[in-house]
């Protein structure tokens, strides 16, 4: 499933990500990729963005922007 | 001096230079750079913080060029220090791993170890030394811990033979680069960045400087990489973070630890209900507070430039030179108009204090995260929050704080926009007019009408900072819309030392600008407004003076005097070149309701929108200090009393309503134009700033003074 749809949480492990571009480079460069774990940790008041775990920090990114990221719960 | 953002770079920067630092700008980018001296003739310049080589952005490009001594006038350095948070080393490796390929001495500083600790994670540094091939030195660096093994560490290595790293790109990576190297002859380690960061400004650069083969050679090189399915983006980022896992399999020990005092945090300030409120609440505090602590500041330093300017009036007195053009420009040009814009500088350093401390705590993240739902809708994102926030004290700190925004439309979108928000120097325009026209009467009983149309005022800006965000963002800065991706880092308690450092330099900034551009500014003005003097003025009011000597005495010579000053003040005014300007301005501003004088008090406001109240009380006659209350209460009357040649009123509702909507929209304020200039460094977007900003508040105002005068007909 793609990350956006995870609710808080939930934790999975990352499957890849969709496209190419500066976006998914970022996203990589940061830890997302296939292989690490990631959680999601709650939604901001009005629902989006989304603060996720990984590598044992925090990021904060926007559910149309973690669609791009698939796990596997 | 290189690291990813919230590694304590900055403390590191400070422990090891102290205050001996300065900022500085790179000529044609508008990244600030620091320089601080580790001893004397050695420099340690701090890039800005990033999360990888990979250019996307100029700081990133920049950054690059600098370690590869391709920046101009800047030599190549000869050591990086890659500053990492122990405690999330994965990511931080990352960063860490490209610049050690650049083939510089490096030093890996493992900052926050104790932090790191607590959490239960362990570093073998010396083994992490082994595989990574540079010296690896753990330090708490607000608490100075390891600054002397950090400074011992730099010393060694100077001049020690460049790190040969263990691992190895992919490789196909390294064949298509090594063609590309030696085909056209320049960097290595900058052909690859622009193979792997499509579309980049590294691209971008390197094609503008060689032929057409470039593009061509890069784009069937990357051809080729994909032939395996996978981007050269891909590929890279894979290799490395796998390297890395490997690396910290053997060197990094953690034990779990039960949920973390950040997190606990966390679940309250950003709770799903109970977020916004306290974000309201701290914002609404913090604002009230810097209002309120800096009053009796704001009340010393305007007392010290009135005490500077009695001084040189008193210094002329008796002299030849007494009541000319000198003793004018200083304390009318100079004195008046630095201080007049000085007097903010208490607001600004807790504004400032406010910032750094809820910035170096870890809450301004959590701001961004909390807004940036709301900023989306404007195709902005959360981190314009901070530099709105800001403008509201003044749009100066406002755009200076935009720096931390990545993405530079985004980033010119929120300078262009900052301004909109009521500053304190509307706050002057506002009281005036609302005094003056706007009755003291309730609405419904329980509503105070004065108050509302102050409140009103700022939401003029904000409601007209909307739309324009949203147009700017669809047509001149149109572009993939912003992407927000941020960390969110775990609080700790501030550093009053890097606060303090923080508060100083941006003072330091200030009080420059306010000693330099606006200084300029207000001689400027001042000498428009003073020249030329027609000697017959002066004889016509000396005829005056003569005949009130005679045919008065006691307290009615004394005020006919001082009436007959005031007069000649504002005889000479208006033959002035903005006097004159403001007769020849007429028609443009009389569809606003506004006659010859409002338009030039416009004019004279221009390096800070506050002077249109003293522009004014010249204009009529008055003297300047409408600051004291019988004077206010004495110009009040005087433009009530105002009327134009068929014997209506110039000033009704509507004109006063008018005046403040423009004063609330427009950009006229040399010290945030300047900014703009300088942090944009460009001409085309100050102009622009300038110009729909101020056909924004000229249609604005128009509005306001139809729909009035129609309402009241």
């Amino acid at each position: 499933m793609r990350l956006n749809e995870c609710r808080p949480g939930q934790i999975g492990t990352i499957v890849g990500t969709v496209g190419n571009g500066p976006l998914v480079q970022r996203l990589m460069e940061m830890g997302v990729i296939a292989g690490a774990r990631i959680r999601v940790v709650r939604l901001a008041p009005l629902g989006d963005p989304m603060e996720v775990e990984l590598h044992g920090y925090r990021l904060s990114i926007r559910k149309a922007e973690a669609g791009v990221v698939e796990v596997s719960i | 001096m290189i690291g990813n953002p919230n590694t304590g770079k900055t403390s590191v920067f400070n422990a090891l230079t102290g205050l001996a630092q300065k900022v500085g700008n790179y000529p044609g980018v508008t990244v600030e750079k620091k320089i601080g001296l580790l001893a004397p003739g050695i420099e340690l310049v701090d890039l800005p913080g990033m999360y990888s080589l990979a250019a996307h952005s100029p700081d990133e490009l920049l950054a690059a060029r600098v370690l590869l001594g391709e920046h101009d006038g800047e030599p190549r350095p000869d050591l990086v220090l890659v500053v990492a948070d122990a405690a999330n080393l994965q990511r931080n490796l990352y960063l860490t791993t490209q610049v050690i390929e650049i083939g510089l001495p490096a030093i890996l500083v493992l900052n926050m170890i104790d932090a790191a600790e607590r959490r239960g994670i362990s570093v073998n540094t010396r083994a992490l030394s082994r595989i990574l091939g540079v010296p690896v030195i753990p330090t708490v660096a607000h608490r100075r811990l390891g600054i002397a093994e950090l400074r011992a560490a730099i010393h060694d290595s100077v001049g020690s033979p460049p790190p040969r790293p263990s691992w190895t790109l992919p490789e196909a990576i390294v064949r298509e680069r090594d063609a590309l190297a030696s085909r056209f002859g320049a960097n290595a380690y900058i052909l690859m960045r622009a193979l792997i960061d499509e579309g980049g400004p590294v691209e971008q650069f390197l094609a503008s400087r060689m032929d057409g083969d470039l593009r061509d050679a890069l784009a069937e090189a990357r051809a080729r990489i994909r032939v395996s399915g996978r981007s050269p983006a891909a590929e890279e980022a894979e290799a490395r973070h796998r390297w890395i896992a490997g690396a910290l399999e053997t060197t990094v020990r953690r034990e779990e630890r039960r949920k973390s005092l950040s997190e606990r945090i966390d679940n309250v300030l950003v709770h799903r209900v109970l977020g916004l409120p306290i974000f309201m609440l701290v914002m609404s505090g913090g604002f009230i507070s810097i209002f309120m602590w800096a009053v009796p500041f704001m009340d010393l330093i305007t007392g010290a430039f009135g005490f500077l300017g009695e001084l040189a009036r008193r210094l002329f007195a008796g002299t030849p030179l007494q009541g000319g053009a000198l003793e004018s420009l200083i304390a009318d040009g100079a004195l008046a108009g630095v201080g007049g814009v000085m007097v903010f500088l208490p607001q600004i350093v807790f504004l400032f204090f406010f910032i750094a401390l809820l910035d170096d705590c870890g809450y301004m993240a959590r701001a961004a995260f909390l807004m940036d739902r709301i900023f989306r809708a404007v195709g902005l994102s959360g981190m314009s929050f901070i530099p709105m926030l800001s403008s509201f004290a003044c749009a100066v700190p406002g755009i200076l704080a935009t720096r931390t925004i990545g993405n530079a439309r985004d980033r010119i979108a929120t300078i262009l926009i900052a301004p909109f928000m009521s500053c304190s120097a509307r706050i002057p325009v506002y009281s005036l007019m609302i005094a003056a026209f706007i009755p003291a009467r309730m609405i419904g009983g329980v509503l105070p009408l004065q108050g509302l149309v102050f409140g009103a005022m700022y939401f003029v800006g904000i409601f007209a900072a909307i739309p324009a965000a949203l147009v700017l963002r669809r047509t001149l800065l149109r572009g993939p819309g912003s992407t927000y991706l941020m960390e969110l880092p775990p609080y700790k308690i501030p550093s009053p030392r890097s606060v303090g450092i923080r508060i100083i330099d941006r003072s330091r900034t200030f009080v420059r600008q306010a000693g330099t551009i606006i200084f300029a500014m207000s001689i400027i003005v001042w000498a428009l407004g003073y020249f030329p003097r027609p000697p017959e003025i002066g004889r016509a009011h000396e005829a005056l003076r003569a005949e009130a000597r005679l045919s008065l005495d006691g307290e009615a010579r004394e005020t006919r005097l001082r009436e007959i000053d005031r007069e000649e003040a504002g005889a000479y005014m208006r033959n002035s070149v903005l006097g004159r300007a403001g007769r020849l301005l007429e028609p443009a501003v009389k569809p606003l309701g506004w006659d010859w004088k409002i338009g030039m008090a416009t004019i004279a406001s221009f390096p800070a929108r506050e002077v249109i109240v003293s522009t004014l009380s010249i204009i009529y006659d008055l003297g300047k200090d409408a600051e004291d209350r019988r004077e206010k209460e004495a110009l009040i009357g005087k433009l009530s009393a105002a009327r134009w040649p068929d014997g209506s009123p110039v000033f009704t509702i509507p004109v006063a309503v008018s005046v403040m909507v423009f004063f609330a929209l427009c950009c006229q304020c040399g010290a945030t134009l300047a900014v703009i200039k300088r942090e944009t460094n460009s001409w085309r977007w100050t102009a622009l700033s300038f110009g729909y900003m101020t056909a924004i508040a000229y249609i604005g105002a128009l509005v306001v003074y139809r729909a009035g005068t129609a309402l009241l007909a």
